[in-house]
């Protein structure tokens, strides 16, 4: 009988905490030469999720990838929030995912059943968004690692950019906050039996029904919430966007128990370096340091931010809240001030 | 005196290995851990049960020094 795989314990840095910050990723970006093509719509000279090739009037090509070491012990729903991560870069440009490819990386003495598992969590989730999986590359590695390269289609006209936010927007994210933090509790063995399965339900959802939600609508700007924070990547969406916002932390959906969690300092790493990237650029108040703190912490798979016409506030709300529940309206964008984001 | 040496660990362990360390309720605990993110994460458990903290650091190397008011 084939050992039980821990696959956590396999990764230090798990899911998208594991991501290059977002400061040292821009500076060894910064020097590389780029061809001009007037079809790149979104290339990596700006900080956006995917980037969006113009192939015809009609059509536009969304290419991302994503993948990442273990953030659950189970490979089969590892394979599913790897996949739903991936997935979600499409989603975030307003696209649909239609192709993708497997990137795998396994240890050699790794069960050929772990493996399996881990793909058929991956191919569970490309057919509950549409897309197929048509192949892949796999290498050995000693920290085991999946993800998907993932191309999808989006009107060439009709693609939201993690900038293009306007004054007044309004802003909702579609899922509550604290995957990373969770997880780290759960490292530390302090989560009761089935604690975890809100977290794992988070990270396997699709964003697919919130985009068909926001594609309804006037949507300015999106983005999806991954391992630089809400902080971080409102940050972004502010900064390239020219203006600032007012986020209401009591309108903030947080995980069970993830205030109590980060009250005990149950916070990983990815806290402190968002907070080094982002942090000089909110304005934090004088809210509860476990509240803050929550609020830089990395997510895996982690919801949409939304930034909507406010004159289609209400009936994006109305939308989002029938098929995505978790969706909240957590603030509004305003002119540029000294700081990119006010909690209060 | 009594010393938890957490250095070279990755978070949780260091507040897992403290947190075992404060449960018989002692006033005094020293803390070593050789990581930013250790030594807020440390911190922030130790201000949770009601200790104070002073941190003194050394070529990279934190000890914290923990008492309870």
């Amino acid at each position: 009988m084939e050992t039980e795989v821990k696959l956590t314990k396999l990764s230090n840095c798990a899911g998208c905490g594991a991501k290059v910050g977002a400061g040292t990723l821009a500076k060894l970006l910064g020097d590389m030469p780029t061809h001009h093509d007037e079809n790149l719509l979104v290339g990596f000279d700006r900080s956006d999720d995917a980037s969006v090739y113009r192939v015809s009037d009609e059509l536009a090509l969304v290419q991302t990838v994503d993948f990442f070491p273990p953030i659950v012990d189970d490979p089969f729903t590892f394979g599913q929030i790897a996949a739903t991560n991936a997935l979600s870069d499409v989603y975030a440009m307003g696209g649909e995912p239609k192709l993708a490819l497997n990137l795998l990386c396994i240890p050699e003495n790794m069960p050929q059943s772990a493996v399996q598992a881990m793909l058929a969590g991956g191919y569970s989730k490309a057919y509950e968004a549409g897309a197929i999986i048509t192949g892949g590359h796999s290498i050995f590695d000693d920290v085991p690692k999946y993800g998907l390269a993932v191309t999808g289609f989006v009107h060439p006209d009709r693609f939201y950019k993690n900038l293009g936010a306007k004054i007044g927007d309004v802003l909702f994210l579609t899922k509550p906050i604290g995957v990373g933090i969770l997880t780290t509790a759960e490292k530390a063995e302090m989560l009761e039996p089935g604690e975890i399965d809100p977290v794992i339900a988070l990270m396997t959802t699709l964003n697919k029904s919130a985009r068909d939600c926001a594609v309804r609508y006037r949507v300015h700007a999106c983005t999806d919430v991954t391992g630089f924070s809400l902080m971080g990547h409102m940050l972004e969406m502010m900064q390239g966007s020219g203006l600032s916002a007012r986020v209401e932390t009591g309108a903030v959906d947080f995980l069970p128990r993830v205030l109590e969690f980060a009250n005990m300092g149950l916070l990983p790493a990815g806290v402190y370096r968002n907070r080094t990237y982002a942090g000089p650029f909110v304005d934090e108040g004088d809210l509860p340091l476990k509240l803050r703190d929550a609020l830089f912490d990395p997510q895996t798979s982690g919801g949409l931010l939304i930034a909507v016409d406010p004159a289609d506030a209400d009936a994006l709300e109305r939308d989002l809240k029938a098929s995505v529940p978790s969706a909240q309206r957590i603030g509004v964008v305003l002119e540029q001030g000294d700081k990119s984001i006010y909690l209060v | 005196m009594d010393i938890v040496d957490a250095r070279g660990l990755l978070c949780p362990e260091p507040v897992v290995l403290t947190q075992r360390a404060v449960k018989d309720g002692r006033k005094q605990l020293t803390v070593l851990v050789d990581a930013e993110a250790a030594k807020e994460n440390v911190t922030r458990f130790a201000a949770s049960r009601g200790y104070a903290v002073s941190v003194t650091e050394t070529g990279g190397e934190f000890s914290l020094s923990l008492t309870k008011a």
